[in-house]
């Protein structure tokens, strides 16, 4: 094997090269100058989103356990591009004088899991798959609780380090069942291998839990709702946007390529927690009060829209399912940056504490505005055209009723949605949040998003580049 | 072949533009923003004219025809295979000359408002407007599909209406906007259907595509028969539904005399020279579908564009408030090309008609803006709009009163002006076609110019009115762009439009012909003379004809009572009829239905609040549950 091989395995390499950068660079920067260990790592990380568009050789390394072609390169991309974004968002609570201190271990922890979950997308073997996933939680667990003496914060990562134990579990069982019915664990091999016995579709449903409980679709999915209240909300951003979008990926592409045997019984498995999750997630959104909640059920129905994407089987779908990824890396993240900067600027996070903000920042509630209709999917913003790929991907394979609901739903999804517009733009205040301006990371974060937001909807070309990468089972 | 793809800057640039004086205008000082905007157009109108020369002298012919060229075309959404929606760029002879009547409009009625708007509140909004307004015109004459064509359609209305409305604060102005906005919308809808209808029937959007000759869209021809009439008939008339709406045809023309209460250079750039004739534009763009394989549609056309323009011309006569008088005279012109396009057929000597349209609506952009610059000028010198108000002002405002001149007697047909040229193609064109229709258009000429000197001597000659203050000439800004589009008025008679505009493409030959020509002069001479008696020396033969003439004359001063009628429909029948208990079911039945899905949906999201408790022990009871249920609903239960 010659070294330029390994080029194959670039975005690894360099964000294991990144994250040690940080490291060192923690021990050895001057203490004073410890602030500008946000900046360095932010420009590292920009040079490697960059380096990761440069055009790559596919194929593969270890004997197949590790596997690169242009749909995981663009997806590792689009992931990328978020971390960048939630990078940039996190400049202004890091300088928090509790904070300052812990400002490498923010960048090395979060580094370490993007390098998690590429080794996850890239994998052709379930032991690199499940390396990869683990990578991609511990690390996460920590950052959850980083605001150690705040009580919530500490019970949000007990909590998410506990239940994903649990689900850890269930996934390696599930992994051990396929393992003991098939003799392996190569991605290729386990598809030849793989008939229709009890067996080995119970450890199919295993790994579908695990899976499901990263992306949180009901009813694995109840942990979400803890976890993003307790986190620091550059935290929960990071964990409703990037983590997610990272298993959603992987799932896709296990579904694709290992399991289409048993397409049917996915296909299956996916009708009814889709609607499960679509559904109750909406119903739970209603009653929320903190803006952090509300967004966690807001994006557990949201996993309940991607999975229509799944569920064809088509090249359509996977295209709309990883267009719609893209799409909500910018709207969500637009959302949460609103929230994350009215928080750092006045420590509010009730939907309350909005009322009358257009009055005084009429900006960061235009910008809030327009995520959320991004999110419930108005026109002409780019969400409407996400959720409309989707809907036509599972359409095409006659997928009517799961249509029908996934639209009902996205009726009730608007009604809370508009809850937070009409509080920020109707209802008046007596004391609404003064009048700030948030400084320039903030803003950059929330133009690219604003961007990103308008332009992904309007230029066709990003989903014909997207569907052209695409495959169908 | 020649590379046309900068073109893509003719629209893109007021785009850009407009982002600019929209966003940031508020921050520049109003001068330079209004310098900003106003050198925005002009180099539009240097690319423009750049692209005319090189389209008409040294783009390739192919059997003596000019083609049609796409200089640009991307997919914005792709539906299907076949159904997508693109945007580009198409040049062909009529696209290409819409360019230049555009920008040459559109930059002089700029430099003007630069004059005409100082000091008004709101200066660079109004650029902003103005650039949006040029950019979804040039869009729309431009479009490569029809598609595109119905996008930037509905954006020239939306800033018809911001312009319309932009005396936000006189609630006349504000009922002046919603009801053009509604009228046009209303017909739109009939566009829009017609769309659907033909794009169904064709499979494309595609206007190279669409209106090829030997395509497979004519060739089809008329597709099923409904209704007696070929669905491709159907459809072309819905299409024409739009064009009466935003042309202001009759009956959907009520809007235009309201518009009038926007500013006067909005009037003489939207509502006299380039949006209105958007409609013609539509038909001729059309026109080999109209021709070859919906003829019926075409008589529609033309008896619609007849009716109009003696019903407006007889309206003119009666008004006066000088910028309604116009609006009616450009109802009536635009009936005039209307017409001719509805008599001509594709190609050879057949095609006078479509020449002669294209024709007309050149020549009349040039007069028509140069009179209502005219009036703006004149109204900023007596701040009144009513011809009563006026008179003998010919000697305060010298360089208003010349280019006046010329334009009414442009108007009037007059040779050697323009509109002598181009009226009398038409008249050529409904001579060989149908009689009938030529005897209106003739009886249309004299009224033409009887009411445009009407207007002209209660102006500038008639009594001494006493002014509060002396009337003053406008400023260089306002008379220069007077002159030039009085310049232009004058000599694009003798452009060759015969070899440039023609409905094949090809040359068509064609002169003047006297027997048509000197009866249209006599007529135009007739107008003027009566017009002369009455109105050149305060006289009381007017009030004496309107007295005998009692109630003809009352029934056309309050315009046929056409508002009226639409009043009473909209009020008195719809509203009570249909509207009231429809209100009554979506209140009572519809919002009743959602109110209790609503209540019913909350009460259920409050009982299942259970589930999360916040204790871990349950989640992992839940978790672990939720895996078992699967499996035993995938292996034992749904297999």
């Amino acid at each position: 094997m010659s070294p330029g091989t390994f080029l194959i395995m670039r975005h690894e390499l360099l964000l294991i090269a990144a994250a040690l950068s940080v490291l060192i660079a923690e021990i050895f920067w001057n203490p004073e100058k410890k602030k500008s260990i946000s900046l360095f790592s932010i420009i590292l990380f920009g040079v490697v989103t960059i380096i990761g568009f440069l055009p790559s050789p596919a194929g593969a390394l270890f004997g197949g356990m590790y596997i690169s072609s242009g749909a995981r390169l663009l997806m590792k991309n689009i992931l990328n591009i978020g971390v960048l974004l939630v990078f940039i968002q996190s400049v202004t609570w890091l300088k928090k004088e509790e904070n300052v201190e812990k400002i490498s271990e923010y960048f090395l922890l979060l580094i370490s899991t993007v390098v998690g979950m590429n080794f996850m997308i890239s994998a052709g073997h379930f032991l690199i798959f499940y390396i990869g996933i683990e990578l991609a939680t511990i690390p996460i667990a920590a950052l959850a609780a980083y605001d150690r003496y705040r009580n919530k914060s500490a019970e949000a990562g007990i909590k998410l380090i506990l239940s994903s134990a649990l689900s850890s579990g269930i996934l390696l069982y599930g992994l051990s069942m396929i393992y003991g019915t098939t003799g392996t664990l190569y991605f290729t091999e386990v598809t030849k291998l793989f008939g229709n016995n009890n067996l080995q579709i119970l450890g199919f449903i295993f790994f579908f839990a695990g899976m499901a409980f990263k992306i949180s679709i009901v009813p694995f999915h109840l942990w979400t709702a803890d976890v993003y209240e307790g986190s620091p909300v550059n935290i929960t951003s990071y964990l409703s946007v990037i983590s997610k979008g990272a298993a959603v990926f992987i799932l896709i592409i296990i579904l694709f390529t290992v399991f289409p045997v048993i397409i049917a019984t996915w296909q299956k498995t996916i009708f009814v927690t889709s609607i499960l999750t679509m559904t109750i997630a909406n119903l739970f959104a209603i009653r929320q009060q903190n803006l952090k909640r509300f967004l966690a059920f807001s994006s557990i129905s949201q996993a309940g829209y991607i999975l229509l994407g799944i569920i064809g089987g088509n090249q359509l779908g996977m295209a709309s399912v990883i267009y719609y990824i893209l799409v909500y890396i910018f709207s969500n993240l637009g959302a949460f940056g609103v929230v994350t900067a009215i928080s750092n600027a006045t420590g509010k996070e009730n939907i309350d504490d909005y009322n009358g903000l257009y009055q005084t920042n009429p900006k960061l509630s235009l910008i809030m505005t327009l995520a959320l209709f991004s999110l419930a999917g108005i026109p002409p913003v780019a969400g409407f055209f996400g959720k409309f790929f989707l809907f036509t991907a599972a359409a095409q394979k006659g997928y009517y009723l799961l249509v029908l609901i996934a639209v009902l739903n996205t009726i009730i999804s608007l009604f809370y949605y508009l809850l937070v517009v009409k509080a920020m733009f109707i209802i008046k205040s007596e004391n609404p949040i003064k009048k700030f301006r948030s400084d320039f990371p903030t803003r950059f974060a929330l133009g690219i998003c604003v961007a990103g937001i308008v332009i992904t909807g309007f230029a066709s070309i990003i989903f014909e580049a997207i569907r052209n990468l695409s495959f169908g089972v | 072949m020649i590379n046309f793809s900068y073109t893509i800057w003719i629209p893109l640039l007021p785009f850009l533009m407009f982002i600019l004086l929209g966003l940031a205008g508020h921050k520049l000082k109003p001068k330079l923003s209004g310098l900003l905007g106003t050198g925005g157009l002009g180099i539009i109108t240097v690319l423009s004219y750049i692209t005319a020369f090189k389209y008409f002298f040294t783009s390739e012919k192919v059997d003596g025809a000019y083609q049609k060229i796409t200089a640009l075309n991307f997919t914005w959404l792709q539906f299907t295979d076949k159904l997508h929606i693109d945007l580009g760029v198409l040049l062909d002879p009529i696209s290409v000359m819409m360019l230049v009547v555009i920008s040459t409009v559109s930059f002089m009625v700029h430099i003007y408002s630069l004059g005409y708007m100082k000091d008004e509140k709101g200066f660079e909004r109004f650029f902003a407007f103005l650039s949006l307004f040029s950019f979804s015109m040039l869009g729309l004459v431009l479009a490569t599909n029809i598609f595109q064509m119905y996008i930037f359609w509905e954006l020239v209305g939306v800033s018809s209406f911001l312009l319309i409305g932009f005396y936000y604060q006189k609630p006349s102005a504000v009922r002046a906007s919603k009801k053009a906005f509604i009228v046009t919308r209303f017909a739109d809808l009939g566009f829009l259907i017609g769309i659907l209808i033909l794009s169904f029937n064709t499979k494309t959007f595609d206007f190279i595509t669409l209106t090829n000759p030997a395509g497979s869209a004519i060739a089809q021809g008329g597709g099923i028969v409904f209704l007696g009439l070929s669905v491709m008939t159907w459809s072309m008339i819905f299409v024409f539904m739009g064009g009466v709406g935003k042309s202001a045809m009759f009956p959907f023309h009520i809007w235009l005399p309201d518009a009038m209460e926007g500013p006067t250079p909005v009037s003489a750039l939207i509502h006299a020279a380039t949006m209105v004739v958007a409609g013609v534009y539509l038909v001729a763009r059309m026109f080999p579908i109209y021709a070859l394989s919906a003829p019926v549609a075409l008589n529609v056309v033309a008896w619609v564009g007849a009716f109009t323009s003696l019903f407006a011309a007889v309206i003119a006569c009666t008004q006066t408030d000088i910028k309604r008088v116009l609006a009616y005279s450009t109802m009536s012109q635009i009936g005039y090309m209307m017409l001719a396009l509805g008599v001509a057929g594709y190609g050879g000597h057949e095609g006078l008609g479509y020449m002669a349209s294209m024709f007309h609506l050149f020549t009349h952009a040039m007069f028509k803006a140069l009179l209502f610059l005219g009036a703006g000028a004149i109204i900023h010198a007596v701040h009144s709009n009513y011809m009563t108000e006026m008179g003998g002002l010919r000697k305060y405002l010298p360089v208003t009163h010349i280019t006046f001149l010329i334009a009414c007697l442009t108007i009037a047909g007059i040779p050697p002006l323009s509109g002598f040229f181009s009226k009398d193609e038409i008249l050529a064109a409904a001579f060989h076609s149908n009689k009938l229709l030529f005897a209106i258009e003739y009886a249309v000429a004299g009224l033409t110019a009887f009411y445009m000197f009407r207007l002209y001597f209660s102006i500038f000659w008639g009594k001494d009115t006493q002014y509060h203050h002396t009337p003053q000439e406008a400023p260089a800004t306002m008379t220069v762009p007077l002159i030039i589009l009085a310049v232009g008025s004058v000599f694009s008679g003798i452009i060759p439009f015969n070899k440039l505009v023609t409905s094949d493409g090809k040359i068509l030959e064609s002169e003047i012909e006297l027997m048509i020509a000197i009866p249209s002069v006599l007529i135009g001479l007739l107008g003027i003379g009566v017009a002369y008696i009455m109105y050149r020396k305060e006289s009381a033969i007017p009030d004496r004809l309107a007295a005998t003439f009692k109630y003809g004359y009352k029934w056309a001063y309050n315009k046929f009572y056409i508002d009226e009628l639409y009043l009473f429909v909209t009020k008195k029948i719809i509203f009570r009829y249909i509207s009231d208990p429809v209100a009554w079911f979506d209140r009572h039945i519809v919002d009743g239905t959602m109110n209790t899905i609503a209540s019913v949906t909350q009460n259920f999201s409050f009982r299942i609040r259970a589930f999360q408790s916040g204790q871990l022990q349950k989640y992992a009871f839940v978790f672990i549950t939720g895996a078992i249920m699967l499996a035993i609903l995938f292996i034992y239960l749904w297999k």
